[in-house]
């Protein structure tokens, strides 16, 4: 297992995130995940080098539809659940030309 | 009150002895009494559910062709897609948002004549043992209003056993159904993954996710999945195959099945609780069937392994909670610091720390220290039970270590609150079928849930051990 984890990774995982932490909340997180990472470690007590990780319980495989066409959901329907739309889009601040 | 029954509403209300209307004014009148103490909404439909029920009572009186569930009221978790109803995850972030589409299960509930009543409070996104995170308040336990109703479903257990509906729907990615069940003396039904289609149930952690009902009897659970469950389309994880038949095996008994006992059963249960297992393996001995020691040594890793696994893909899958499409806006410079604004505002600490946590275990460099070491312990529990399943039909164990706790018993580190699941979560990861049945009380005079775990697709024979249980206890 790695180090324990640090003030500066808990920031760095916040903006990988995008959750705008206060440093109080920095530091209450970095506390609350080094004990549950720390609680991780019984796992170390096992031989894991032969086991083939299990990523769904269940498999299919290439699961898809016949190539028909079909309704999709209504436009006004949806872009009337939006913060912002325009021009039957949804609208969004500036994408670039802001970073500090 | 009476206490109605989902086969009891279903059989008199199509055979036009009992009007669909009656039975949600009940529940109504029960609402209006003891919500204000419960809080088991964050919305109640009832104008909805009026011109619902009385369409189905001007049905009957046509003579018309009703469905299975004629006027069945139910009460769904507010993470499941209601179209036109505020569907909230009892989250800030989704405040106001109206789904453009229903559920496949609840659009395949309404086509059998089940009366929705409302939309259920919860942990936020389904994060929590106690509903004790949601951004909306806690919900209370009926039976005893100084505790948890158990979570993450805590709002639909609440309801069924506050009589504000004769069923409910739940969620359950490490026993958010069977638990809350357990705590209030109820029914709950985790099926097999891929068993229910999880279109419109909003993701939290997507290879452990189920749907599933909360019920006061099994027969009622048996009859809801055979509506629910069933290859759906539109859920590209959901079984090639039919609703399996389980109404009918619900009198078969136990004889000569084969019943697991743990014997290297994680710690932690309090006596009160393991009495009544003890119990449970007598009634069902005495049944007919045998009991037989069998070993899950990868067990107590499980909670480690979920941990890790469902923040993962929660992380993954509450990306698109980013201000964009729906709910809140924080309005900023630009579009990232827009994110970063929206969901630091809209999102609780649970949902916060789990996110973070799966951030982490997913990111460059400890990717294969945490995430992939958690996916080989899943295969590590999941063989397990293998092995397990060659000695016996199904397993018992306790569903909860305790009985209902008081608020504020677990909130202080997510730790405690965390090692509620023990016995629920290793289910998820392997994926298959388990249900949580009253049986009997423990401390304080509350209920104590006896968990039946089967195989994947294992539900005929997990139905046939909940019957048993139910006639002993």
């Amino acid at each position: 297992m790695p180090e324990p984890i640090s003030r500066n990774t808990v920031a760095k995982v916040a903006r990988l995130a995008r959750l705008d932490l206060t440093e109080a909340e920095v530091d209450r997180m970095t506390d609350q995940l080094a004990g549950m990472l720390e609680h991780f470690r019984d796992v170390d007590a096992l031989d894991l080098s032969n086991v083939q990780p299990l990523n769904q319980p269940i498999p299919l495989t290439n699961v898809l539809r016949d190539d028909v066409e079909q309704p999709s959901l209504d436009r006004d329907e949806v872009l009337g659940n939006a913060p912002a739309a325009q021009d039957g889009r949804f609208r969004v601040p500036p994408i670039i030309g802001f970073e500090e | 009150m009476t206490r109605r029954t989902v086969v009891d509403i279903a059989t008199q209300v199509a055979a036009g002895s009992l009007s669909a209307s009656t039975v949600l004014e009940e529940n109504l009148a029960a609402i209006a009494a003891r919500e204000h103490e419960i809080h088991a909404f964050n919305l109640v439909t009832a104008d909805k559910a009026r011109e619902r029920a009385a369409q189905i009572d001007a049905d009957v009186k046509a003579g018309k062709k009703v469905g299975r569930l004629a006027g069945v009221t139910i009460a769904l978790k507010d993470n499941l897609c209601t179209r036109g109803v505020e569907t909230t995850c009892s989250s800030k972030i989704l405040a106001g948002w109206k789904p453009p589409y229903d559920a496949t299960v609840v659009r395949r509930l309404a086509d059998e004549g089940a009366v929705v009543v409302g939309k259920t409070n919860l942990d936020e996104f389904a994060m929590g043992s106690s509903t004790e995170n949601s951004a909306f308040g806690p919900t209370r336990n009926p039976l005893d209003t100084s505790r948890v109703p158990g979570g993450s479903s805590g709002g639909s257990a609440a309801a069924v056993a506050a009589g504000f509906s004769a069923a409910s729907f739940g969620s359950d990615t490490g026993g958010s159904i069977r638990q809350p069940a357990a705590l209030c003396g109820l029914v709950g039904v985790k099926p097999t993954y891929g068993m229910v289609s999880r279109q419109g149930l909003v993701a939290f952690g997507s290879s452990l996710d189920q749907i599933g009902p909360f019920t006061t009897t099994v027969a009622d659970a048996a009859l809801l999945m055979e509506v629910i469950a069933g290859h759906d389309p539109l859920d590209s994880t959901s079984l090639p195959q039919p609703a399996p038949q389980l109404v009918n095996v619900l009198a078969r008994g136990v004889k000569g099945l084969r019943i697991g006992r743990v014997a290297d059963m994680p710690e932690g249960s309090s006596p009160d609780v393991l009495a009544r297992l003890d119990a449970a393996f007598d009634a069902l001995r005495a049944a007919g069937a045998t009991v037989v020691d069998v070993k899950l040594p990868s067990m107590s890793f499980g909670l480690t392994a979920y941990y890790l696994v469902a923040p993962a893909e929660a992380s993954s899958n509450l990306a698109r909670f980013d201000g964009v499409r729906y709910g809140l806006r924080v309005d900023a410079k630009d579009l990232n610091a827009m994110y970063g604004a929206t969901r630091a505002a809209g999102f609780g600490d649970e949902v916060k720390r789990r996110i973070m946590l799966g951030t982490y275990a997913l990111s460059a460099g400890y990717y294969d220290a945490y995430y992939g070491k958690a996916l080989k312990v899943r295969r590590l529990i999941a063989d397990d039970f293998a092995k397990a399943y060659e000695q016996c039909d199904a397993i018992l164990t306790p569903t909860s270590p305790t009985v209902a706790f008081k608020f504020g018993d677990k909130t202080s580190n997510p730790l405690t609150m965390y090692l509620c699941d023990v016995f629920t979560i290793p289910t998820n990861l392997a994926g298959h079928a388990a249900m949580s049945v009253p049986f009997g009380t423990g401390d304080a005079g509350l209920p104590v849930g006896v968990q039946v775990l089967a195989p994947a697709l294992g539900e005929a024979t997990m139905f046939q051990v909940a019957a048993e249980l139910e006639r002993s206890s």
